[in-house]
């Protein structure tokens, strides 16, 4: 059984000022398998398998939401600016042509 | 047939050509990209302006082209590489919450081509611009 190696890594800051916009950083370790690339030996294409959708949501509210296709590079990276004008929690998850669903939250406090 | 330098040259040209080409995988056409980018309007038209798309002039690696869309006001932005195996690339949505309808990321290009970002307005008006990126080594084959 091999170790799950798909990490999500987001960097958002710790508190903001009501109103003002901030800006997150989000990657996620993943192959992103385009189903272009061809099997050297069997000359068969690889299946793709790919993250095809992105969304953060502050308190339930969606911030961002992304479509992926195979012609995101590998390792997706997204960086986005947003303002909210009170604490909460900023949820990302990552949905993957498998069913997998990878998650991570972070909180952010207003001072 | 008399080999004269000339037919030579030309006959190695002509190999060289088709072992550079790789045969790994179909390129769309542009017409791809202009039907896929009327499946996202609707048919409606979309006008220039409003809308910027930032990417390098040329990308050493075309697995990994940074690109930055932004559009104020905007709802929906997709981009599409018209000569990728498949043209859409991406579609970003934009809530409430988000500070400006401006998103950087990372994508991959088979070759140098027109880019081509389309956004939707809140008011259902769509804006498109586009760009050419020169690809050193391209990002589709393995």
């Amino acid at each position: 059984m091999s170790k799950d190696k798909t990490k999500p890594r987001v960097k958002v800051p710790k508190s903001v000022a009501a109103g003002e916009a901030f800006t997150v950083k989000t990657l996620i370790n993943h192959k992103m398998e385009s189903g272009q690339r061809k099997d050297k030996e069997t000359g068969e294409k690889i299946p793709r398998q790919i993250i095809n959708r992105f969304e953060a949501n502050f308190n339930g509210t969606q911030v961002v939401a992304v479509d992926l296709e195979p012609a995101i590079s590998s390792n997706p990276y997204f960086q986005f600016s947003m303002k909210i004008s009170e604490a909460g929690d900023l949820n990302f998850k990552w949905t993957d042509d498998n069913g997998s669903v990878y998650e991570t939250t972070k909180s952010i406090a207003i001072g | 047939m008399k080999l004269t330098r000339r037919k030579a040259l030309a006959l190695g040209g002509a190999a060289i050509t088709l072992t550079v080409v790789p045969a790994n995988f179909a390129l769309a056409a542009p017409e791809d990209a202009m039907k896929a980018l009327n499946d996202f309007t609707g048919g409606a038209e979309a006008t220039e302006g409003g809308i910027e798309l930032t990417a390098p002039e040329i990308a050493e690696n075309g697995n990994t082209v940074p690109i930055k869309v932004s559009a104020p006001g905007a709802v929906r932005i997709t981009v599409f590489a018209e000569k990728n195996p498949l043209p859409g690339v991406v579609v970003f949505h934009f809530g409430a919450l988000s500070a400006e309808s401006a998103i950087s990321t990372r994508i991959r290009l088979a070759e140098t081509q027109n880019v081509l970002a389309v956004a939707e307005m809140a008011d259902g008006t769509f804006v498109k611009t586009s760009k050419t990126v020169k690809v050193t080594i391209g990002g589709c084959g393995g």
